[in-house]
């Protein structure tokens, strides 16, 4: 009887999960499907019907081309680069923002603010402010007489991946001070409590309690924040289009598929972009299991 | 003398303390004001440029000058307004599906025992980190075949990649919070699951709706890559691909006092919800990703 109606659960089960595996049927896996069969062919998009395979090819012209492999560099420097800084301004904010202070409500609403304007919207914002002649930057800067005149911030191609790093690290740091925010707020204050009566100062505090304590919460939003900014697309393109001294591996896989029109190539591309992030995912989620093995 | 120094072993003078104290407490007001001028400063820089006319917005005066020429032009323009109803359409069309969808399988995933739930948790868990660029050609040819091609409504399609299995995820944690004897008379009672879900559970999950569907909407009202790539003419963009794609006529005339004015209007209501539902919002947000 027990069986019969476990039975009528799991019907039940796959029949309330019906309508999410045909979306994702539809929208993710047959797509993901075709775009790494056409990575085998010589397809191009103004007729995908006409094609010949032509097997590894695509995957080995990608390999071969110096722009893939600027994108691949640029991608991983603007990764490990703005996921640290965040981290660590993100650790600092949510402590900060744990403490009692006045005032913390507001910050708290207002570290919401960067984070729900779109990337586009903040992209253009600091663009502006960093407008080499008029942006309000550059004014305090040579204000402060720090300058005798205004830096070409977006012009100069060697600044250019620091401000992208910069606006990145103003968007999602308020991602990160929640995570962690919210990790701080599972730690029993009995514990501080506890380590403030035995006199340990302060450094000691957080660095042999809060932090290992807070490994958890920290481990999920690196992970979140290093496969988000893997995949980082607008922020670049609204700021320098294809400049190859900010091209992520988006960039450079949506220009071949799109701009230059050749779906085999941005195909293989993009096959190759789902490989990376699948890997650095594997590597992080296995450290992070190491992490929790040796903790226990 | 307070109490609290008194009850703690005395080892320095209680003035120290006070005074060291104090001076945390200086720096840590400093600090927080230092983080409210990071976060707010480009966004109400952005709406001071925005009233400025002509050679005033070269100057850097901290003042609004509360000119709204810029406003009334973006008014005035059927394209961006056009824009703006087509964000809205394709927003709130993605949040409305994603939250049924999402409903229906955290039910399964948070309330039902079946051998496959984590692995179908996995998979939607995998589905959403996987890099957007991945199904470009994919989805290109989907799309194609509906006859959606240029078409926001193309859009709402696509997006349901990246929020369904968001809301999924977050729902089920979400359900998985309610104490389990809320459905135990009714399972006696021999109710369906259907009656379940939409008699006991779903009258107690609009606040869980609400930041969910919020989140889900932020998701969609700022989505660029395949608003870009599946809309080729203008009067079926989004906000942001317009925003992103107005270019002056040189580089010396680039328009910056009109995408500022865009830049807030598109942003002001994003703004005041977040400002409203702030606790609903980090409680999303927060569900998903440390419980999960």
């Amino acid at each position: 009887m027990s069986a019969k109606l476990a039975r009528r659960d799991h019907r039940a089960a796959w029949l309330f999960l019906l309508p999410v595996l045909v979306v994702i049927l539809l929208v993710a896996v047959w797509p993901l499907a075709r775009t790494f069969y056409f990575a085998f062919t010589d397809a191009y998009l103004d007729d995908p019907s006409v094609y010949s395979i032509v097997w590894f090819d695509n995957f080995i012209e990608v390999l071969n081309d110096r722009s893939w492999w600027v994108a691949v560099r640029n991608t991983l420097v603007f990764t490990v680069i703005s996921v640290a800084i965040e981290t660590g301004l993100g650790l600092a904010i949510a402590l900060l923002l744990n403490a009692a202070i006045p005032g913390r409500g507001l910050a708290r609403a207002a570290i919401l603010v960067p984070w729900a304007i779109p990337v586009v919207v903040a992209t253009k914002m600091w663009e502006w402010m960093l407008n080499d002649q008029f942006g309000v930057i550059n004014k305090i800067l040579s204000g402060l007489g720090l300058v005798d005149h205004g830096i070409a911030w977006t012009a100069s191609s060697s600044l250019i991946m620091g401000v992208v790093i910069f606006v990145d690290v103003w968007m999602t740091t308020p991602f990160m001070v929640l995570l962690i925010l919210a990790g701080l707020q599972l730690i029993s204050p009995e514990i501080f409590e506890a380590a403030d009566v035995d006199g340990i100062p302060a450094w000691k505090r957080f660095w042999s309690i809060t932090l290992p304590m807070l490994r958890p919460a920290i481990g999920v939003a690196v992970l979140f924040r290093v496969l988000d900014a893997l995949r980082m697309f607008d922020l670049a393109y609204v700021l320098a289009a294809s400049n190859e001294n900010v091209m992520t591996v988006s960039i450079y896989a949506r220009d071949r598929l799109i701009s230059f029109q050749e779906l085999g190539v941005g195909s293989a591309a993009s096959t190759w972009v789902f490989l990376l992030v699948a890997l650095v995912a594997i590597i992080i989620i296995g450290v992070l299991r190491l992490d929790r093995a040796a903790g226990t | 003398m307070d109490t609290a120094t008194l009850s703690r072993p005395l080892r320095k003078p209680s003035s120290f303390h006070r005074a060291k104290r104090r001076i945390v407490r200086g720096l840590q007001i400093f600090a927080l004001l230092l983080v409210l001028v990071y976060t707010l400063f480009p966004y109400y820089w952005a709406f001071v440029s925005s009233t400025k006319q002509g050679a005033a917005l070269y100057h850097s005066a901290l003042v609004p000058a509360l000119d709204f020429t810029y406003y009334r032009q973006l008014i005035d323009n059927p394209i961006f307004m056009g824009s703006l109803l087509n964000s809205a359409y394709v927003a709130v069309c993605t949040t409305f599906l994603s939250l049924v969808i999402g409903v229906s399988a955290a039910y399964a995933l948070g309330r039902i025992e079946f051998p496959q739930r984590r692995a179908v948790l996995m998979i939607v868990l995998m589905i959403s980190i996987f890099p957007q660029v991945v199904v470009l050609s994919g989805m290109f040819e989907l799309i194609n075949w509906f006859g959606l091609f240029n078409r926001p409504s193309a859009l709402i399609l696509t997006y349901l990649l990246s929020t369904v299995p968001f809301t999924t995820w977050i729902l089920t944690t979400f359900i998985r919070e309610f104490p389990r004897e809320l459905e135990e008379a009714a399972i006696i009672d021999g109710c369906s699951h259907f009656r379940i879900l939409t008699k006991i559970l779903l009258p107690l999950m609009g606040p869980s709706l609400a930041s969910t569907g919020i989140l889900a909407f932020i998701l969609a009202w700022n989505e660029f890559l395949f608003a870009l790539t599946f809309t080729l003419t203008d009067e079926n963009r989004t906000v942001p691909v317009a925003i992103g794609l107005i270019a002056g006529t040189s580089r010396y005339e680039y328009p910056f006092g009109q995408i500022m004015a865009a830049s807030v209007t598109v942003t002001l209501p994003l703004i005041a919800v977040v400002l409203v539902f702030q606790r609903r919002i980090v409680a999303g947000l927060t569900a998903g990703a440390v419980k999960g």
